[in-house]
């Protein structure tokens, strides 16, 4: 469980990035902070692997506040993926993954053993172990750049728009692989996006932020989906446009789902509303 | 042309390969000035350069100080030194360090500079401390353009130690400094060939070296792939444009 108290940070410059901000994140679940450009989002998260040192207030990692943490031995028990998967160019992509492992002093032999497993784990070809990251694809990066963040076996994984700079097909692939790994390996997951889809596909608590992280709503997806705390995130979910705002029609004897637009979204089937998360009733 | 075949008969000359002044004595002599410089020049340089280049604190202080040394002419500075030190090594020694750190600076701090941000930011994010930093990800990324600037630190080490003589230091200014005394052109001519052999001698083992060290990844990243430039202004080192002499 990460716990953040009445925690501000103030840039150097002045800057209020994040002001008061308060949260539980439950561990073994994922937690997805969504909103704007600039609301904070990517401060908030640092600052729980230390990388931004907040101002006031205090983080807790289980019960333990990060600030007695030495920053190092705190970083390299957190996985971190950022957008541009930020691998080293010049080392091969199984000494990539392995880098923290290395760093922990594990064997090479051993390092380089389970490196290759995890790229089994993230769906990518050992045949790819012995390649730069610059002769790899931006989807092959990425998935490096998450075997790389579970390389340690961290609690605690960061994520921060780590799917951003992937064409919409191989996001979609690795959203999807993200949810798989998830359901496998069980990690505390912070997943930074602007993307409100994102958001309601992988998080089972998501966050609302404006501006200085100010939390707007947080909740699950169908809470939010249900009930907008206000305009502004209403708007931001789109739930009375689009692919959102759903509507039935019967036709021809059945129950046909119509988008804002009436277009056809789907019929509805009887009995198999299986999870039925995401969809508002 | 005559001069050249005068200069060519000169350098192969039995009678100019034995004694103290022979082109042997005084290849090895003017060799060996430019190693000491060099690695005089680099032990100050290099840690200096890094430091700039990881903190990127003290980057104005060295890039002014660095202009202000290449533009010291550096037979005056040697002539200073030598009244002052007197004949011998140390005057052409100290011209020829002051010469040479400038360009082994700034491609210590430039070679740093160049690496991409992100890729360091990442480095830091996943848990390395700042020395591993430094020596696993600074070092071998920032490596291409150290050697650039050890290159043409090098080139004009080589060059200008032909000031050496001057003060007689030795080397194989000898010839042209005698040559010019006596008109005597061949040999002149033969000293300043002598002083081009070994120049593009280095330029040749540098680029072999400049090939070997750039790391393999960021070689195919170069050729195949644009989409990681880097996120901070990458400083160019200098080749060496003016004549010092
Ligand atoms: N090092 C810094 N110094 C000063 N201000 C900063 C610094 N880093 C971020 N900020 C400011 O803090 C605010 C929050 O930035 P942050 O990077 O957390 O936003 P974000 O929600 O991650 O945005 P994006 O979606 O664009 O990544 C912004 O106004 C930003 O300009
Ligand atoms: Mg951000």
């Amino acid at each position: 469980m990460i716990e953040f108290r009445q925690v501000s940070k103030r840039f150097p410059d002045g800057t209020l990035a994040v002001e008061d901000f308060s949260l539980v994140i439950p561990s073994r679940k994922t937690t997805v902070f969504v909103g704007s450009s600039g609301c904070g989002k990517t401060t908030i998260l640092r600052m729980i692997n230390r990388m931004i040192d907040r101002s006031s207030g205090s983080i807790e990692i289980d019960g333990e506040d990060i600030v007695a943490l030495d920053k190092v031995k705190l970083r390299r028990r957190i996985g971190y993926v950022m957008q541009n998967s930020g691998l080293l160019p010049h080392r091969k992509v199984v000494d990539n993954v392995a880098t923290v492992p290395l760093l922990n002093g594990v064997p090479k032999k051993e390092a380089h053993t389970r490196a290759l497993e995890l790229l089994d784990t993230v769906g990518l070809d050992r045949s790819l172990a012995n390649r730069y990251p610059s002769q790899l694809s931006g989807g092959q990066q990425q998935r490096v750049g998450v075997a790389r963040g579970l390389a340690a076996d961290p609690n605690i994984l960061l994520m921060d728009e780590p799917f951003g700079a992937v064409d919409p097909l191989v996001r979609a692939e690795l959203q999807q692989e993200l949810i798989r790994l998830q359901r496998e390996l069980d990690k505390t997951v912070v997943f930074v996006t602007h993307d409100i889809d994102e958001a309601f596909l992988l998080g089972d608590q998501v966050v609302i932020l404006q501006k200085g992280g100010v939390i707007v709503q947080k909740g699950s997806p169908t809470e939010i989906l249900t009930a907008p705390a206000n305009d502004f995130v209403a708007d931001f979910i789109g739930a009375t446009k689009g692919k959102r705002a759903l509507h039935i029609d019967r036709r021809d004897g059945r129950d046909v789902v119509l988008d804002s637009e009436g277009r056809a979204a789907g019929v509805l089937v009887d009995g198999s509303t299986g999870t039925g998360e995401e969809v508002p009733t | 042309m005559n001069l050249l075949v005068d200069a060519f008969a000169w350098i192969f000359d039995p009678a100019h390969q034995a004694g103290a002044n022979g082109i042997p004595t005084r290849l090895v002599q003017h060799l060996g000035i430019s190693l000491l410089v060099l690695l005089v020049a680099s032990a100050i340089a290099i840690p200096v350069g890094y430091l700039i280049g990881h903190t990127g604190k003290g980057r104005t202080l060295a890039v002014s100080l660095t202009g202000g040394f290449r533009s010291l002419p550096t037979l005056g500075l040697l002539i200073i030194l030598a009244l002052w030190l007197g004949v011998g090594l140390e005057a052409p020694l100290i011209a020829l360090i002051v010469l040479a750190v400038p360009p082994i600076l700034a491609g210590a701090y430039s070679g740093f500079e160049a690496v991409d941000r992100r890729t360091i930011d990442a480095a830091r994010a996943v848990g390395m401390t700042e020395w591993q930093i430094v020596s696993k990800v600074e070092v071998p990324l920032g490596l291409p353009l150290l050697i650039g600037g050890l290159r043409s630190g090098t080139l004009q080490i080589i060059a200008t130690a032909t000031l050496a003589d001057y003060v007689g230091a030795g080397g194989l200014g000898h010839f042209i400094f005698v040559g010019q005394k006596s008109n005597d052109y061949p040999q002149m001519l033969a000293g300043s060939l002598l002083v081009i052999a070994l120049a593009l001698l280095s330029e040749g083992i540098f680029a072999l070296l400049q090939k070997l060290v750039v790391p393999r990844g960021v070689v195919a990243n170069q050729s195949t792939d644009v989409r990681r430039p880097s996120s901070r202004r990458v400083a160019v080192v200098g080749f060496p444009t003016e004549e010092r002499k």
